[in-house]
């Protein structure tokens, strides 16, 4: 049946911020979705409050909200496009939600609107526990043993039915939030209330342990034919009891035989029928038991999902375009295969490699957090890799992952990141609990002398798994480190170190030398990678997708070079982590397609699957390769482009930049020597100096005394970080010398060079951000955002107003000014990014880095020019005139970015702002007026700011007086305020109505016992300083529990009063980024 | 341990290291592509005379267990995979790869490029081949390659058929029987099976939709078939070129019409040629477990396990006979039905094993078939 001709306006809606369990997947599918159905010749209105996303760029959709992502303000959308059809399955949880409440509201009656792809009743099923064990088991299969419970007293009752240890998991939630393990009776109930809690309709699953079990995914498509396919299975390294997006995956499933995989196939048929997902893709996650093999349901997500990404990249199957293509009307045998083009897309991939995921993780951010990994997702990003054999594919992995590793050991980044081998206790304690370095638990276990059986018996990790990895660790001992140097090493023994995935690295590492020589001499000895095809068939067709992969397998190389056409090649960003995520990607892809309109072919390299630019549709030629000098060298020297950008991907190809160019790889744009300028303190004060531009005083130490001289020179308080680090790792406020003598040594250790940068902090400062763009003599500034928390809040936390909302023009020219002197210097080509901190009317330069930045995104969403399109196009040698782009954009509206944090999958971890970065994703909220947008960017980020009501105010002694002068405000807009003693006294004194309560240690009812019962609607507490009180973390860690709005800064407060007013004097309206850039252009 | 060396007519030599058995075999080579189900490929009957590539890398990762053979031994002639697992992990498992293939004297080479023959394959079409760990000069390898006979016009399936005529009633264990839904009729049909080398899977679909079970040498003729009462004969699948085998085209012919015959692959090219219609060999053959077929009669696409060279020619087939299975992936034809005599069969492997099970209705329209047209 070909495509549905009675609609013709669809509704997409993307997944909102990126945050752990919903990253840049959904950009990548919903990117995917847009596209394939306007080829289709259907409009398309999209909404997602994330403005750093490919599928929010204007020209990818005909109406383009930036908006928060809740029922009202879809409801507005819909009301105002009056669209046919909603396609609520590739925006993740967040949409599959929406569209789940917009119908249970009637919103979609209301307006004749056709939810596609899932209807109602499917999400129902799929989503409710209940309605779905009685689902599944209808048709036959097999769930672990279960209750679910509304109650305390239910659960109670089901505890002693299901038994102890029991998996537990609330309805509703994302990624599993709230879920987890219980082993004893006080964790079941702890686990339990928080669930209740936490799932929108107060619901948890108490399940049967299968923890131990192997786990497998199977990825489904159907159409509306009724034709259903699997497009890949995935089986877990880590066994059941580990979130799958925490675990180490593997694809295709490696261990079943074809009866077991058959039977998980027609299991896999049966659920998405009675499911009734009508077209699309689904995920079915199974648990079998290693003994007897009784197979068990675990769950379903009846939407696109981040295996399917994974699934898509794994084979080549692009799920989300056709899964957009499905819910229009398309049948499989309809579409083809884009990547064989002859065979149609109703078939199911068969590969001849096997792909690993590596998750990434980020607990050093939050180190009151135990590393335990369970059923709530806590990962922050992953890698994929492929190869030709499991080991091969681990290595690449691994070494993706830029922790310190280049493979399964033999690097400096052995010994879990210490000096000490670790003692038996330590490796077994690392075994039984799983945790992000259980893999490398594992090797030390093999090294030590256990068993497969023993680490088997503590990790329940399949024998495969751990087979493999012990043919690594025997392949290390008995061959490689029986070999002193290099030229003792028979080229036969180099070659099967390649092909197990051993890196230059690691052998450089093993025989004392360095990459380089391993290099020369391997190349010498013809040992060299070929790329092969990700082509979906296992070579049966011809492919004509130019995605690779490289492998120390045969000779036969499979890239095709067309001799007639100039190649560029991009490095992307590899994992997500804090810090560097989707905006570096979103740059990349902008870079591929900036090339093609220039007429070159782009390469993009990357490892990270969740991404838009590992989409073999976004460049010429795809290598999903690691992000290191060795792999991205092989891809040169194999594809020999012209040039090579490298300040687009973030640090990750800021790192390899000297090592490139060493080696000959011309890099395009700014130098990498103008780089290193701008990171070498020395270099760049010099620059500074010779321009005459401030920077705060400061000083660099390599130990603790010398740290303690520079500040005392300065004088505290300062600003200490660890040199060579991403998102203000380490980074800190230290007000004394007690404080900076608890804190010197960790930070020392943090810094890869063991030194520390010391800054004067400017208190009270405006941090100001700049992102400029300059053809190397001409430089516009493209955007400058004002900070509204105050300087030492780590940038990527900060929320931030384009244009700023406070400083004046006179100011806004001097910075500028600042940027220009400061492009010319360093000989910018291609982007720029400036913080500057403001105080008293004098600017100081803080940080300048010459390539593309996280705000980049925000400022093309907020001007309407896409940034990093025009920057590639200079990196190539065109110039801002050239491409038309002269004049510095001046929107009429203003764009308010707030950062979305992951405090509530880390409980305990106290949420108050700082130099260190912990945010992982961010919205943007746009309007006329900055209080309103700034409200918005609250409700994008699900900050609820109350309109009437209670609110607490506890103030730090210093900003009690300017306290006071809030609470009036918001004693004006009709809030009661609830203070304790100290800052109840501040206020009352300055005339203002306060209802005192009692501090939390002093007694009860505190202020927890009314965020419990929902009585006060926002919390205004600005911390007492560094190591903040445990009183004030139980109170804003409940916050974060409940969802209570939580402000910690003062400066945070006064916006916060000024868009509470907004809200209670006008309706919050929408508009289409299209609109809002019609009344920008001058016409 | 010990180097092997797999050699092609094209003079492309491949090298690794040996499992299984020693010596030397010739073959046409040939490469399947589903990731699982290695045993079910080894055992396949069809598989007779040739060498097969696994594209999957990494085999022999779950051994061999008791209930996955489909007939009482491997057939192939080798067996090329890129990686043996030098373990074997799961709870079925009786013994590891390399012992079964040691046990039954087939070589099997690991450690090459598999890619790199199943490229080779795709360009140059199937090509003869021979493995060898005793010869390991690749010029005379080759030159062996070249001389050896191939699988064009000869009966191979005389190799494997059974010589005794035996009834059979065996099923799959509860846990496995992956039939469903199928309506087994109100009393027991018998089904006479005609064995070219025929997989332990049909048999056993054949029983479980409630039929009693005769199995018959392929090289019976009709006239003895017919004495066994059938209700309805079964053509089975098995190895080689269907052109040869004249008699069974001759049995097939007699029985047109007075019985319900239902055939599954080399069943299908018999059965084809006995309505009149020719086989060509196919560049590379099918062999997988994902291959997409459309059903003409009901629109929907059932993907498919496979293991065939040869084809039907849709051309030549007379107008009574109505094509009703496509392959989508090549267009060629995938089944047949007669309009007006009980005869239908398929190209590919409703039995499945190793394969999805899609297509196990068949089962299903055959007992249908035998209700329909009962055999005066």
């Amino acid at each position: 049946m070909p495509k549905r001709t009675d609609i013709k306006k669809i509704l997409i809606i993307g997944s909102g911020p990126i945050i752990i369990g919903q990253a840049c997947e959904f950009d990548y599918s919903g990117s995917q979705a847009c596209k394939a159905l306007r080829e289709e010749g259907y409009e398309i209105v999209l909404v997602n409050s994330n403005p750093a996303t490919i599928m929010t760029d204007p020209e990818r959709s005909d109406r383009t909200y930036i908006e928060p992502l809740t029922v009202e303000v879809l409801t507005k959308i819909i009301e105002k496009e009056r669209p046919d059809a909603l396609l609520p399955t590739l925006g993740g949880q967040t949409a599959l939600n929406l569209g789940f409440d917009l119908f249970n509201e009637g919103v979609l009656t209301r307006f004749g609107v056709e939810m596609i792809g899932a209807n109602a009743e499917a999400i129902a099923k799929a989503e409710g526990r209940d309605l779905f064990k009685k689902t599944v088991q209808a048709i036959g299969l097999e769930l672990p043993h279960s209750a679910i419970v509304r109650t305390m007293e239910e659960a109670r009752a089901a505890r002693d039915e299901v038994g102890l240890p029991c998996v537990l998991r609330p309805a509703f939630t994302l990624g599993g939030t709230g879920g987890g393990i219980a082993y004893n009776r006080d964790e079941y109930d702890e686990i339990i209330s928080r669930g209740l809690e936490l799932s929108p309709i107060h619901e948890v699953l108490v399940e049967e342990s299968v923890i131990g079990w192997k786990e497998f995914e199977m990825e489904v498509m159907r159409d509306h034919a009724d034709n259903v396919v699997i497009i890949c299975a995935i089986e877990n390294f880590d066994p059941m009891g580990v979130h799958t997006g925490d675990s180490i995956t593997v694809a295709p499933a490696q261990t079943l035989t074809d009866k077991e995989y058959q039977r998980m196939r027609d299991a896999s048929l049966r659920i998405i029928r009675a499911i009734g997902v009508e077209t699309g893709g689904s995920n079915i996650q199974f648990a079998i038991n290693p003994d007897d093999g009784r197979m068990v349901v675990i769950e379903m997500n009846p939407r696109v999902s981040r295996s399917s990404a994974l699934a898509s990249k794994a084979t080549g199957f692009p799920i989300a375009k056709i899964a957009a293509k499905l819910a229009v009307g398309y049948r499989l045998d309809e579409l083809r295969n884009d990547i064989t083009r002859e065979t149609p897309a109703c078939f199911e991939p068969t590969i001849d490699y096997v792909v690993t995921k590596v998750p990434r993780f980020t607990f050093e951010k939050f180190p009151d957090t135990p590393i335990t990994l369970t059923t709530s997702m806590k990962s922050i990003g992953e890698a994929m890799a492929i190869g030709r054999t499991f080991k091969e594919s681990l290595q690449k992995a691994l070494r993706s992952m830029e922790t310190g590793h280049f493979g399964l050991g033999c690097s400096r980044g052995d010994r879990f990141g210490t000096d000490r081998y670790p003692d038996r206790d330590e490796i077994i304690q690392k075994l039984v609990t799983p945790n992000p370095y259980r893999i490398w638990a594992i090797r030390y276990g093999l090294l030590s002398g256990m068993t497969l059986e023993e680490i088997h018996e503590k990790t329940k990790i399949d024998k495969w798994f751990l087979e493999n990895i012990k043919e690594l660790v025997d392949f290390e001992v008995e061959k490689l480190r029986t070999i002193k140097r290099l030229e003792d090493a028979p080229a036969d023994l180099i070659r099967e170190a390649k092909k197990l995935g051993y890196s230059d690295r690691q052998l450089a590492y093993l025989w004392n030398t360095t990459e380089f020589h391993i290099r020369r001499h391997r190349t010498d000895l013809g040992i060299v990678p070929v790329f092969r095809l990700v082509d979906t068939c296992a070579a049966e067709f011809e492919a004509y997708t130019p995605y690779y992969y490289s492998t120390y397998d045969g000779t036969i190389d499979e890239t095709r070079l067309d001799p007639t056409k100039k190649r560029v090649m991009i490095l992307g960003g590899g994992p997500n982590r804090i810090g560097q995520g989707i905006e570096f990607d979103y740059c990349c892809c902008h870079a591929a397609y900036a090339l093609q309109e220039e007429g070159y072919e782009s390469i993009m390299v990357n490892s990270n699957p969740e991404t838009v630019s590992t989409d073999y549709d976004t460049s010429d030629h795809l290598f999903f390769e690691p992000l290191t000098v060795e792999d991205v060298l092989n891809v040169y020297e194999r594809m020999k482009p012209v040039g090579v950008i490298v300040q687009f991907g973030g640090q990750t190809p800021l790192n390899l930049a000297r090592a490139l160019e060493a080696a000959g790889v011309p890099i395009i744009g700014t130098s990498p020597d103008s780089i290193d300028l701008a990171e070498d303190r020395d270099r760049f004060q010099a620059l500074l100096r010779r321009i005459n531009l401030r920077q705060p005083d400061n000083g660099i130490a390599r130990d603790a005394s010398t740290a303690k001289t520079i500040a005392q020179q300065i004088g505290y308080p300062v600003l200490v970080r660890p040199s060579y680090v991403l998102g203000g790792r380490a980074m800190r406020v230290v007000y004394d010398e007690s404080q900076l003598e608890n804190y010197v040594e960790k930070a020392l250790y943090a810094s890869p060079d063991q030194s520390l940068l010391i800054d004067r902090f400017l208190e009270d400062a405006t941090e100001v951000d700049v992102d400029a763009i300059s053809d190397g003599n001409k430089t516009l500034v493209c955007g400058v955002m004002e900070h509204i928390e105050e300087a030492g809040i780590h940038s990527g936390d900060s929320a931030c107003a384009l244009p700023p909302y406070s400083l004046s023009a006179e100011l806004v020219g001097r910075i500028k000014e600042q940027a220009y002197a400061l492009a010319r210097e360093l000989k910018v080509i291609g982007l720029m990014n400036i913080q500057f901190a403001v105080k008293d009317g004098e600017i100081y330069v803080l940080e300048v880095n010459p390539r593309a930045s996280r705000t980049v995104p925000f400022v093309s969403k907020t001007t309407g020019i896409p940034i990093p399109k025009l920057a590639a196009k200079l990196m190539v040698g065109r110039t801002l005139d050239e491409i038309g782009f002269t004049t510095e954009p001046s929107p009429k509206h203003i764009s308010v970015k707030e950062s979305s944090f992951p405090f509530v999958r880390f409980p305990g971890v106290d949420i108050i702002l700082g130099p260190e970065m912990r945010s992982t994703g961010e919205v943007m909220g746009i309007d006329e007026d900055f209080a309103m947008a700034f409200a918005k960017s609250q409700l994008a980020v699900k900050t609820m700011l109350p309109k009437t009501g209670k609110i607490f105010m506890s103030f730090a002694d210093r900003d009690k007086p300017a306290g006071a002068k809030l609470a009036e405000q918001f004693h004006q807009l009709g809030f009661e305020i609830l203070s304790t003693p100290g800052t109840a006294k501040v206020i009352r004194e300055s005339g203002v109505p306060v209802t005192q309560i009692l501090k939390v240690q002093q007694g009860r009812p505190n202020i927890i016992d009314y965020m419990k019962n929902d009585e006060v609607g926002l919390i205004v507490n600005t911390p007492s300083g560094p190591g903040a009180r445990d009183d004030e973390r139980k109170i804003r860690g409940e916050a974060v529990a409940r969802g209570v709005a939580c402000v910690t800064t003062l400066a945070a407060a006064r916006v916060v009063v000024q868009s509470i007013h907004a809200l209670q004097t006008r309706e919050m309206d929408v508009r289409a980024l299209q609109d809002w850039y019609k009344l920008a252009s001058p016409s | 341990m010990a180097i092997a060396k797999l050699a092609l007519e094209n003079g492309l030599v491949f090298t690794g290291t040996a499992f299984g058995a020693t010596g030397q075999r010739d073959g046409e080579v040939c490469f399947n592509t589903s990731m699982t189900g290695y045993q079910e490929i080894l055992t396949d009957p069809s598989y007779y005379g040739q060498i097969v590539t696994m594209t999957y890398p990494l085999i022999g990762n779950y051994g061999i267990n008791a209930d996955d053979a489909e007939s009482a031994k491997p057939w192939l002639s080798g067996f090329v995979c890129r990686e043996l697992s030098r373990i074997v992990s799961n709870y079925r498992h009786t013994q590891k790869l390399e012992d079964f293939l040691a046990e039954h004297g087939i070589i099997g080479l690991q450690g090459v490029d598999t890619r790199a023959i199943v490229l080779a394959t795709r360009s140059q079409g199937a090509m003869k081949g021979i493995l060898s760990t005793t010869d390991l000069d690749d010029d005379s390898l080759v030159a062996k390659a070249k001389a050896s006979p191939g699988l064009v016009g000869r009966d191979v399936a005389r190799e494997v058929m059974p010589t005794e005529t035996r009834s059979w009633s065996e099923c799959n264990a509860d846990e496995w029987r992956f039939l469903q839904g199928i309506q087994t009729s109100s009393h027991a049909k018998h089904v006479v099976a005609m064995d070219f080398g025929m997989k332990w899977n049909i048999a056993r679909c054949l029983a479980e939709t409630g039929c009693k079970v005769t199995v018959v040498p392929g090289s019976t003729p009709a006239a003895e078939i017919m004495a066994h009462r059938p209700d309805g004969v079964f053509i089975s699948n098995g190895p080689g070129d269907p052109e040869p085998l004249t008699y069974a085209i001759d049995s097939i012919q007699q029985m047109l019409g007075k019985v319900p015959i239902f055939g599954i692959c080399l069943g299908h090219q018999l059965i084809g040629q006995a309505l009149g219609g020719k086989t060509f060999k196919l560049k590379f053959g099918h062999r997988g477990a994902n291959q997409p077929v459309l059903n003409q009669l009901t629109g929907r696409v059932e993907i498919t396990t496979q293991n065939h060279g040869f084809a039907v020619d849709p051309a030549t087939l007379p107008d009574a006979v109505v094509p009703t299975h496509i392959n989508l992936n090549d267009q060629t034809l995938e089944g047949l039905r007669h309009r007006d005599l009980p005869v239908f069969s398929v190209q590919y492997h409703p039995e499945a094993s190793a394969g999805p099970h899609d297509s196990q209705y068949l089962f299903g329209d055959f007992v249908e078939m035998m209700d329909k047209h009962p055999v005066r």
